[in-house]
């Protein structure tokens, strides 16, 4: 069995938390855009977080503490152990070879993904600006990531309690009527946030790119789990992405099949709130 | 000896609970020992029946086991899910005028018999030197590692999931085949210096060059890519692939939710399109989950690949058999299904395979209400390593091409199970990885 120690864990803000994972065959192949699967203990689920960094044979992960599993991770600490973490899964993003203009926007807990799509776009000689935006600024994550590597960075939150106030399509809207030439944009975050800000580049033409995040299980092609319309063809986001042409996703079909278990959700929060089920159950 | 219907769809424990040692003597006696045995060329991997039979007769039941084991080192598994009738039962000169003897329960017995006393270890080869790659730990992956470490060679099987196990851990409900006796038998399997490295995707976190720098590398990955029907509805929440509908309950315990934090749907009415093993052990699931089940099928029950124990559970089960008749649409509501919408087929006359042709009869149109629906409807191979190896030759259904020997368009590389042959048995995926496996053996030997 895998010793897939957490070396660092922390909190980004109250919600968002931060960890680095020792994977070393996750941590050797990932590349930009890919994902892994977490299965922290023989009850938990199997669930899909993006890979948001590597240093060494170490994995980087950032969640949002709002499901069972989420929550039960936002409780490991430093020097825990999970079960399982399996990957890189899905196709690396399509980053080409400089100098092309890329935006890459970040929403929520979405700007994780940035930092190495951005870092990957930088290292191909590109010129890369970047949008992340969050509810308030409490919620704004990966701020001095994003800094550091982009060449240009912009900063929303919709209550305008830091940086821009607004959404992150604001400002992806201005550069677009800028006349200034974008070659690519990466739009990462909820589904409604990608499904709106991804009409902004369409009037343009411009090659648009969303991280599709539906339900999975095995995460290797196996069960059909994460299925999304692309272009009216049926996809697995799994093995086809989890990144795909933003305008051609069917946005009502991946909502409605991501909302599929909500009430299994709220039942099994409130089984673990009940039961007080120790959330730090001995890795098998 | 099945297990009362009534009770064993209340939990998820075995249904055949086996012969008892005095019901196996006299089964064993019944052998003609057929100096021609055809029983044996009924058999995948050429398991000298007879002789096991004999040793069975003789109350040498460790025997027996020895004698299966040079052939099979499943023999628990392969005792349980084997389709019997059509192999070495199918066989047995005892089942033209009488029936065949029962020899899937032997080896079952001799199975469970030496399992319950503690196995011991086959002895392997002196060490070779050489590396095997075996990616997938399924039937196939098993075999052949298992056959290429007693021939002294070093293995390192590489498996994407969290269990090793493949199809026997996250597809065969546990009360056809329990996971404590699949897990014993992969320990076997490690006992002979098999490495198992679970967590590891082949393509993804075990790069090609990794892979195609051992000595020799055997692809066992199966048939795992789930087909849909294509049909209007499909992606309405509640629609499930088989894979997926098991996946949960057999590898995620999604059956104890939420004890377990992988839930299922199930509802009240589940309807399962298909007539194959995987369609039968779906809607007995369902079945164990409360829901009523009705299970639709596009041609006749004599047509159904299932075998004969499986389609017989199901119904004494209770699981409702639709027959000839085809979904055209899944109906929603509220964004969750509500039914399907299915055409009867007319059956004609059955072709080659001695399955009918059928044909939709225009205007039978009619809708079977809903909460679930579960496609059985077959498996392709699993795109992820295929597409990393685009040199691999392949058939016209995308299986990979190999030839009698097991080998591919790529040197010292090999294929079995059904990666090679489609989606088929837990015994020939191990019966082509045995060849496999020898042919591995010659090369590597030359």
């Amino acid at each position: 069995m895998g010793n897939y120690t957490i070396v660092q864990a922390r909190a980004l803000s109250e919600a968002v938390f931060e960890m680095w994972i020792h994977a070393p065959q996750v941590a050797r192949h990932a590349k930009a855009g890919q994902f892994c699967i977490i299965h922290a203990d023989g009850a938990g689920e199997r669930v899909p977080l993006t890979i948001s960094g590597t240093n060494g044979d170490n994995i980087r992960i950032a969640f949002m503490a709002v499901g069972t599993t989420t929550k039960l991770l936002a409780t490991l600490k430093t020097g825990d152990e999970l079960r399982d973490v399996a990957g890189p899964l899905g196709m690396p993003s399509d980053i080409a070879e400089g100098p092309e203009t890329v935006v890459i926007v970040g929403g929520g807990v979405g700007v994780a993904c940035t930092p190495i799509l951005a870092q990957a776009a930088k290292d191909a000689g590109n010129y890369v600006i970047g949008i992340i935006g969050a509810r308030n600024r409490d919620l704004l994550i990966f701020e001095d990531d994003m800094r550091a590597i982009c060449n240009e960075l912009y900063v929303t939150t919709d209550d305008g309690s830091y940086g821009i106030k607004g959404f992150a399509s604001g400002p992806l809207k201005e550069l677009c009527e800028s006349g200034r030439k974008i070659d690519k944009v990466w739009i990462i975050g909820p589904g409604m946030m990608m499904k709106v800000t991804s009409e902004v580049t369409r009037p343009f033409g411009i090659r648009t790119y969303v991280s599709l995040n539906p339900v999975m299980v095995d995460g290797t092609g196996m069960c059909g789990s994460c299925r999304v319309t692309v272009g009216g063809e049926m996809k697995f986001a799994c093995v086809d992405g989890p990144e795909f042409d933003a305008h051609e996703v069917d946005w009502n079909d991946l909502m409605t099949r991501q909302r599929m278990y909500l009430s299994e959700e709220k039942q099994s929060m409130e089984y673990h709130e009940e039961h007080h089920v120790c959330r730090c159950r001995k890795v098998e | 000896m099945d297990r009362n219907p009534n009770l064993r769809i209340t939990d998820f424990n075995e249904v055949d609970l086996g012969l008892s040692r005095e019901e196996v003597i006299a089964e064993a006696k019944r052998c003609i020992q057929c100096k021609k045995p055809r029983c044996i060329s009924g058999c995948p991997v050429g398991i000298d029946i007879p002789a096991f039979i004999q040793a069975i007769a003789d109350e040498k039941f460790q025997d027996a086991a020895d004698i299966i084991k040079k052939d099979n080192m499943l023999p628990a598994v392969c005792g349980r899910v084997c389709p019997q009738e059509t192999q070495c039962q199918g066989e047995c000169i005892l089942g033209k005028k009488d029936l065949p003897i029962s020899i899937g329960q032997l080896e079952r017995f001799v199975a469970d018999f030496e399992r319950k006393k503690g196995a011991k270890c086959p002895k392997c080869a002196p060490a070779t030197g050489k590396k095997v790659a075996v990616v997938g730990s399924g039937p196939a992956g098993l075999a052949c590692a298992a056959e290429l470490a007693r021939r002294g060679h070093s293995v390192t099987v590489f498996e994407s999931l969290h269990e090793a196990g493949g199809v026997l851990m996250y597809g065969i409900p546990a009360f056809r085949m329990p996971k404590d006796i699949v897990q014993y038998e992969i320990d076997q399997v490690k006992k002979l210096g098999v490495e198992i490295k679970t967590n590891h995707i082949v393509g993804r976190s075990v790069s090609v060059d990794e892979l195609l720098s051992y000595d020799a590398v055997f692809l066992g990955t199966g048939a795992g890519l789930p087909y849909f029907m294509g049909i209007p509805g499909e992606n309405l929440p509640g629609v499930y692939s088989a894979n997926e509908f098991l996946t949960r309950v057999n590898l995620m315990g999604a059956n104890k939710f939420p004890e377990n934090d992988t839930p299922v749907k199930v509802g009240k009415k589940v309807v399962v399109v298909g007539g194959g093993n995987v369609a039968m052990d779906a809607a007995r699931v369902a079945r164990r989950m409360g829901a009523d089940v009705t299970l639709m099928y596009r041609r006749g029950e004599a047509d159904m690949p299932a075998r004969l124990d499986e389609v017989r559970h199901a119904k004494e089960e209770g699981v409702f058999f639709m027959t000839a008749t085809n979904p055209i649409a899944i109906l929603g509501e509220n964004n969750a299904v509500s039914g399907v919408k299915a055409i009867k087929m007319e059956l004609g006359t059955p072709g080659d395979d001695g399955r009918c042709s059928f044909y939709p009869i225009e205007g039978s149109e009619f809708v079977v209400e809903a909460d679930v629906v579960i496609e059985a409807i077959g498996q392709g191979p699993n795109p992820l390593l295929l597409r990393m190896l685009p040199e691999l030759t392949r058939n016209r259904n995308g299986s990979v091409a190999v030839n009698c020997l097991g080998e591919t368009s790529i040197q010292k590389v090999y294929a079995g199970g059904d990666v090679a042959t489609g989606a088929a048995t837990v015994i020939l995926a191990m019966g082509t990885a045995k060849e496999a496996a020898v042919a591995i053996d010659h090369m590597l030997k030359k």
